[in-house]
């Protein structure tokens, strides 16, 4: 009897779902999608529309999964829409120029599909364009074709989205409609291989029912992850979790898509990326006076209505709210540190008393159509501002024609960048998206360094918001669907599976033990500790050995009392995972690098030019393997020299 | 004053995250349906509202309240992460959770 049965007695409340640890269910397809959130949308569309049959996979509920599941305001890289004046390849050698070790194919396929994916989901349903009316006149409003247009306006490179709080109930009724088979609740434990070997082709995956524990084996030609990429491997905060998690750190992204890659014997490059954020203790997402994303550019004045100024990409004092939605002489606007700011000598301001904290958000002060843009169509379709943000905001009496909503208080060095949710707190890092985040090396067939295993989204390291998911997920799932037409039976390893069954149920099996909240207490302190802000060779390898330790003792006396807990039980695995994998990757980057917010007190020099590459890792025969790929390989043999040759070589269109 | 008190271990979190208003809740469980983690759970009584079990894993993406067809449904950041304002013209002070709070702002968002 387990200590809260004890405790309990006769009151103990059973568990409301029926559960069936026992049954193992079989399914059959031509393509499994993982992870239901944008990327995995798209790809299972897009794989069902080319004759697949496809199952799509997701641990909490398709119809609102994934970063985008509550909304989304923005839509990236819309080269092709009317209006733009970027051409892919310009907007990709400018991504790159800003974010060295972002891969060029998954940033030049958003720039050829984005805006194609958009009307995609236009005719599913989602009315992007101003179709009310509502900011006729607007300067970001194209009137011919109803287009709204973000952060720059002669450029016009990004869309604001109307609609973007209903695009992933549009999306899954697509799928319901396509006949998807969808598996809602169930999350994915492992990749299935040939043979049960790692390193040979992908056959198939596992998974379990987060409400009912039955198993599941998902026999399939063609595999998909598009399960994000890991957050929360270094803060687990039990005071203060969700309501300030940025609304990239969706909860059920534990880096399950990684651990399994990486059991698998798949490829990753870049994993030694992260950086400080404030986490779980920042403000809610939006919810604060700041003028940067989704408030771009609102204005902020000083607790005595003083207002600060802003510059443009060249340190020019600009006079008006207009030319902040300008690009600076000859910038074609698609890097944002190009972009309109406020004043780079902020911090020195605010220290010497010139600007009085708290600074506030001045709406009231905006131009009309900017005002209602950002509180009324970025802020209330966003992601985690419908109801957390605009709908309780307002109806707690919060007017933006009238009200300047109040920027965070921080110590002032933490204004170097403008308002922003709370002050990084240096032990609490993220590699997570919205970042340069390590994945898998994917090629350009989004195919991984598996046979029959791609990858899209975050997961193939297209990291550029909805737009980067949406593009490179639908482009994977035409890409697997025709791996598929053209693949032999195969066959599952019962052997593999047993394993696999052995590995998952192991927790449900214990009634004491170790809780999954202290496992991962635990699991993000050595984070914190071990793979910091500053590393070194004995202080990562120190890491290492605590891992393997808390492998053998506390995780292996790990508990599960039910479905629930044995998802967040197996989450911890999946974070361990990454978490080795991240040391590894760090130990072989014998080199700091300012693009990589990469610091090693053994190696200080940054990004000298022999450690200009991309550094990569797998696990071969129980073993690490350290490799190497060069910074442009996407333009190398056995790739074509050029973006647009890639492309129509590959693109299966 | 009623002396028949219970022994109640501290909550996880210090706060409830989702309210439901009985009254107004119909048992749908729509809410425990689209939750992306499993906050809410059925009760055990068809048609009762769901048990809150999980607020510590809320994620505060309000997709439930979203989803929740009778308005029953409030979804609440907690006191430590209430935010404040200043009216332009007057310099007066308002905030989320304020005692006497001014009247709601009843525009719809965009779209």
């Amino acid at each position: 009897m387990s200590k809260y049965e004890q405790t309990a007695g006769e009151n103990a409340i059973e568990w409301p779902y029926p559960v069936d640890y026992d049954k193992e269910n079989e399914v059959s397809a031509d393509v499994v999608v993982l992870g239901g959130g944008l990327a995995g949308c798209h790809a299972a569309i897009n794989a069902a529309r080319r004759g697949a049959k496809v199952a799509l996979v997701e641990k909490g509920a398709v119809i609102r999964s994934g970063q985008a599941g509550s909304g989304i305001d923005h839509w990236y890289f819309v080269c092709k829409a009317p209006g733009s004046k970027v051409s892919p390849e310009a907007a990709t050698e400018t991504t790159l120029k800003s974010e060295p070790f972002d891969f060029g194919h998954t940033v030049y396929i958003p720039c050829m599909e984005s805006y194609d994916a958009l009307l995609d989901i236009e005719k599913m349903g989602v009315e992007f364009r101003d179709v009310d009316d509502e900011f006729a006149g607007a300067p970001f409003r194209d009137d011919k074709t109803k287009i709204m247009f973000a952060y720059d306006y002669v450029n016009n490179h990004t869309i604001r989205l109307r609609g973007g709080a209903k695009m992933k109930p549009a999306l899954y009724n697509e799928l319901q409609r396509l006949g998807v088979a969808i598996y809602d609740h169930v999350m994915a434990t492992s990749l299935l291989t040939e043979g049960g070997k790692p390193g040979a082709r992908v056959v198939g995956a596992t998974g379990v029912n987060i409400r009912t524990g039955e198993f599941y084996v998902f026999k399939a030609k063609a595999t998909i992850l598009t399960t994000s990429v890991p957050a929360a491997l270094w803060i687990f905060s039990t005071e203060l979790s969700g309501a300030g998690a940025f609304c990239g750190a969706e909860p059920n992204m534990a880096g399950d898509g990684n651990a399994m890659g990486w059991q698998a014997g798949a490829e990753f490059t870049t994993m030694e990326y992260s950086q400080s954020t404030s986490g779980g203790f920042s403000y809610p997402n939006y919810g604060v006076g700041n003028a940067g994303n989704t408030w771009f550019a609102c204005s902020i004045v000083d607790a005595n209505g003083k207002e600060v100024p802003w510059v443009d990409g060249h340190g020019k004092i600009l006079k008006t709210v207009e030319e902040r939605y300008l690009p600076a002489p000859g910038d074609n606007g698609i890097s944002f540190r190009n972009r309109p700011r406020l004043i780079p000598d902020l911090v020195e301001r605010i220290s010497k008393g010139e600007f009085v904290l708290p600074l506030y958000a001045d709406l009231p002060g905006m131009p009309k159509h900017e005002r209602r843009a950002i509180w009324g169509l970025m802020v209330g379709n966003e992601g985690k501002t419908r109801i957390p943000v605009y709908d309780l905001y307002n109806r707690s009496g919060f007017d933006p024609d009238k009200d300047m909503l109040q920027a965070v208080v921080m110590p002032p060095d933490a204004y170097a960048m403008g308002p922003g949710y709370g002050p990084a707190v240096r032990q609490w890092r993220d590699s997570g998206p919205g970042f340069t985040a390590g994945g898998f090396v994917v090629d350009w067939d989004l195919n991984t360094t598996l046979e029959g295993l791609y990858a899209a989204g975050n997961t193939g390291r297209s990291r550029h918001g909805g737009a980067g998911a949406s593009s490179t997920g639908r482009y994977a799932g035409r890409k697997a669907a025709s791996y598929a037409g053209k693949s032999r039976q195969l066959v599952i390893d019962k052997k593999q599976v047993q394993a696999e069954k052995a590995r998952v149920y192991a927790p449900v099996k214990r009634k004491d033990g170790v809780g999954w909240r202290e496992l991962q207490a635990g699991l993000c302190r050595i984070m914190q500790d071990y793979c910091g802000e500053y590393k070194s060779k004995d202080v990562l390898e120190a890491g290492l050995r605590w891992f393997k330790s808390i492998r053998e003792s506390e995780a292996s006396r790990v508990y599960a009392r039910n479905p629930h807990e044995l998802k967040k039980v197996l989450e911890c695995f999946s974070r361990l995972t990454c978490g080795e994998m991240i040391m590894h990757a760090s130990l072989a980057r014998k080199a700091s690098s300012q693009a990589l917010n990469f610091n090693r007190i053994d190696y200080p020099e940054k990004d000298p030019p022999e450690w200009k590459k991309f550094v990569t890792i797998k696990q071969e025969s129980g073993k690490v393997k350290v490799g190497e790929l060069p910074m442009n390989f996407w333009l190398l043999p056995p790739y074509a020299p050029t973006y647009a040759e890639n492309y129509r070589l590959h693109c299966d269109l | 004053m009623e002396n028949k008190v219970y022994l109640v271990p501290n909550p996880s979190m210090p706060f409830q995250a989702i309210t439901i208003d009985p009254d107004l809740c119909t048992g749908c469980n729509s809410c425990v349906d689209v939750c992306r983690v499993d906050v809410l759970f059925p009760n055990k009584k068809k048609g009762k509202p769901p048990m809150v079990v999980y607020p510590d894993e809320c994620w505060f993406c309000g997709c439930c309240q979203l989803h929740c067809p009778s308005k029953a449904l409030r979804m609440e950041h907690p006191l430590n992460q209430r935010v404040g304002w200043k009216r332009k013209a007057t310099g007066e002070y308002f905030r989320i959770g304020m005692k006497n709070p001014p009247p709601p702002n009843t525009r719809p968002p965009v779209g």
